[in-house]
């Protein structure tokens, strides 16, 4: 499979997504760290996808995204955006409604952290 | 890259802004944040804000001028 098939099964298969420069237990950017830490606190299921090991994963993101910039966070299939717009969700609170909103009550009781390697 | 070029790109794609800020965060002329506020953003979602704001800063963003950008926008006056 293509690095773009990889990321849209990712994007459309997951609840929350984000991909990130590291992977949640060696975080590589700032970036990446405010938009995992915001997810964090949220109580957000996360399912992290590393866009490091090939130039190409960040490309074909991209081009699926049209963001040009990482990390980017996804919930339920649709861009949400990327660490300043997940930081400004979560002091607003939007950060948790929208994750109630699209993930249903009790969400929190399912948080965890997955790490998917594409190949 | 200094501050003002960046300006000068945004003020173009917000003529009706009543707040643009360009800050070199690190000093080194590749870190930046910016601050826009613009009528024409009302009515749109955050990701659409900071896309019309990507979309401005295409061309230092593809050429690697900016390294990193932290956007802020408003959509109200």
């Amino acid at each position: 499979m293509s690095y773009s098939e990889q990321i849209k099964e990712v994007i459309e298969g997951s609840d929350v997504v984000l991909f990130m420069k590291g992977t949640p237990s060696f975080v590589m950017c700032g970036n990446s760290d405010r938009a995992l830490k915001a997810l964090r606190r949220a109580g957000a299921p996360v399912t992290a996808v590393d866009i490091l090991p090939d130039p190409e994963i960040r490309q074909d993101l991209s081009s699926i995204s049209g963001w040009p910039t990482i990390p980017q966070v996804f919930v339920k299939g649709e861009l949400v955006g990327g660490a300043d717009i997940v930081e400004e969700l979560e002091a607003s609170g939007e950060l948790e409604s929208t994750l109630r909103e699209k993930l249903g009550d009790g969400y929190e009781s399912r948080r965890a952290e997955t790490t998917v390697a594409l190949a | 890259m200094a501050t003002e070029p960046l300006r000068a790109l945004l003020e173009s794609a917000f003529p009706d802004a009543t707040e643009l800020d360009v800050i070199d965060r690190t000093g080194g002329g590749d870190h930046f944040q910016v601050v826009v506020t613009a009528p024409s953003l009302g009515g749109l979602s955050l990701v659409e804000q900071h896309r019309r704001v990507y979309q401005a800063l295409a061309d230092p963003l593809a050429d690697g001028t900016i390294h990193e950008l932290r956007i802020r926008t408003k959509g109200s006056t």
